[in-house]
């Protein structure tokens, strides 16, 4: 009898301890998650907060969060000295072709891995996949010869033209959601007697939605933040994107102490990927676990 | 009939493969080329032989300090990368809520154009004002002259890497979701305590996306350029010349270009990249189990 109550209570005992260690391992948790969401949010937050303040706020330490003024001029000022209408119609020229090159080429290409059998076909493609590790550098200075001895320095083609002829990880997107489509669609439609073009245009492409707005996304982003292109191929001010304009924008002999300029800057070139990754969040999650599935 | 199946997905095909001989064969072959020529884009090539490699490993002191700096970068922000994104990952997968919202936040930074970051986290790494040293201010830990202190400088670039946490986080979230519950249910009947469970369970099971996440992180990290380009250019003394801003340096910095020693360092960084692939994929048959025996 004693002993029963003994093991009971000790159940009870158990019980009680065990769910203290969970509601503290659920504190902890949240507080981590917590924690890292300010270590993540943080330089993005003062980002934005700094572009509204005045200039001898910004340098203040101990730092400081909130405007004391609220100065929406930072924005006004920024853009007279950052070319911006300048920088933004370059940048969604090529952005825009870009994405139509990606688009076309990546889904034509893709059909043709995923629903024809040709000689050596799964060989192309271990080298399509294989093409995704081959570093920049050593394509960097050939290609750049190349467009120099053709006259494409400065000009938007070395932008543009390499999304008309496929993106390797773009196609493997592509293709594997075309896998995923049952074969008796194109058999049922082949039966009524559609070309294999109308196949491809008219049953494929609408069903391939989904994979054509995730290429969509990874290719406006892309195009959008792409540095290092258009630093080496557009030399001409005229030519220069968002990306180079805010660059140089920072690093103009004398600009380099107007901290909530330039912030207010990024913030401008910031706010259209964050307005798009809002409103596609599922697409851009989408896109980083098929890079995760590569092979 | 098969004739005309393969006619017409060589034709699908094609843009790809005009593409993939201009884009990647042409100058993966060219680039091999040119390392024996002195070329500075004007002149045509002239052959100068292995003088550029005898150069690199002989009389070229930035060639070792940038592959160091760059080893320090490799290593360290893989790791980060892959501990740190891992263990966000697990900590998602265990119900929690607005699981949505966290994943979300933690995700952002990696969208940020990288212009505009490296802007940011210049003033988040500043020495005087910045919010890192406000941040370690809590800690008692005085102030560190991030880019004014080669000792700090590279380590800075490997805080600011954890910006692109979230991208291998939410890969390692996928996987993890994709591990059947009445695993952890079998193992749980078992005996097994947490701790068992990941390490016997979770990990083994992981392991697939763990080697493709090491291995995507491990190329990527190799090249890293643009952040140290417009936030250092390689200061304080050569502290954070990488090794791509050291080859950019020679291709588009210094004048006349040496386009012909700059791929020779290219086929260098290109060599030692598939070397550690090589390994990689080489010795991922003992430490990567795939379900059902594939």
């Amino acid at each position: 009898m004693g002993t029963a109550a003994m093991a009971q209570s000790g159940v009870l005992q158990n019980d009680f301890v065990s769910n203290l260690l969970r509601v503290l391992g659920r504190i902890l948790l949240y507080f981590v998650l917590i924690f890292m969401s300010l270590w993540f949010l943080a330089p993005l937050f003062w980002m934005f907060m700094s572009s509204f303040m005045p200039l001898e706020q910004v340098g203040i330490f101990p730092v400081e969060w909130i405007p004391r003024v609220w100065q929406p001029q930072n924005y006004t000022d920024a853009l007279q000295f950052w070319e911006f209408g300048t920088t933004f119609r370059n940048t969604m020229l090529i952005t825009v072709l870009s994405l139509i090159g990606d688009i076309g080429s990546c889904t034509i290409v893709a059909y043709g891995f995923a629903r024809f059998r040709f000689p050596f076909r799964d060989t192309l493609f271990l080298i399509l996949l294989a093409t995704l590790m081959l570093p920049f550098a050593v394509r960097l200075i050939p290609v750049y010869a190349a467009y120099e001895a053709i006259g494409w320095i400065d000009t938007f083609y070395p932008l543009i033209v390499p999304a008309f002829f496929g993106n390797a990880f773009y196609i493997f997107i592509c293709r594997q959601f075309f896998l995923g489509i049952p074969q008796d669609l194109l058999d049922a439609a082949k039966i009524d007697g559609a070309s294999e073009i109308r196949i491809f245009t008219q049953v494929m492409i609408p069903l391939a939605k989904p994979a054509i707005v995730v290429i969509a996304i990874l290719s406006f982003q892309n195009s959008w933040n792409d540095f290092l292109g258009p630093l080496i191929y557009l030399k001409d001010p005229e030519l220069h994107t968002l990306a180079i304009g805010l660059y140089k924008f920072t690093s103009l002999p004398g600009q380099g102490g107007i901290y909530n300029q330039q912030m207010a800057a990024s913030v401008l070139m910031v706010m259209p990927v964050l307005i798009v990754f809002f409103l596609f969040q599922k697409q851009f999650i989408q896109g980083a676990n098929l890079s995760g599935m590569k092979g | 009939m098969r004739r005309r199946e393969a006619k017409i997905g060589l034709l699908f095909i094609s843009p790809w493969i005009v593409g993939v001989l201009l884009f990647a064969l042409f100058p993966f072959i060219a680039s091999f080329l040119l390392s024996f020529t002195k070329y500075n884009i004007v002149a045509p090539p002239e052959w100068v032989g292995a003088d550029h490699y005898v150069k690199i490993f002989t009389d070229d002191p930035l060639f070792l300090k940038s592959l160091r700096n760059t080893g320090v970068y490799v290593g360290g922000s893989v790791a980060i990368r892959i501990v740190l994104g891992f263990a966000l990952a697990l900590l998602l997968n265990t119900k929690v809520r607005f699981l949505g919202l966290w994943r979300t936040i933690f995700y952002v930074p990696s969208v940020v154009p990288i212009v505009a970051l490296s802007i940011v986290w210049l003033y988040v790494l500043n020495a005087r004002a910045g919010l890192l040293n406000w941040f370690l201010g809590f800690f008692g830990i005085p102030r560190i002259r991030w880019f004014a202190d080669p000792d700090f400088a590279m380590i800075a670039f490997l805080i600011m890497s954890t910006t692109w946490v979230g991208v291998t986080m939410v890969i390692f979230l996928a996987g993890l979701q994709g591990i059947p519950e009445e695993y952890y249910d079998a193992a749980k009947i078992d005996g097994a305590n947490m701790l068992q469970r990941l390490w016997r369970v979770t990990i083994p099971l992981m392991t697939p996306t763990i080697y493709l996440n090491v291995l995507i992180n491990i190329i990527g990290a190799f090249q890293v350029f643009t952040q140290v380009f417009i936030m250092t250019g390689g200061a304080p003394r050569d502290a954070t010349r990488t090794y791509v801003l050291h080859l950019f340096d020679y291709a588009f910095q210094y004048l006349p270009p040496q386009m012909g020693y700059s791929s020779a360092l290219a086929w260098i960084l290109f060599m030692i990249i598939f070397a550690f692939t090589a390994v990689i994929v080489a010795t991922s048959q003992r430490w990567v189990f795939y379900q059902g025996g594939e």
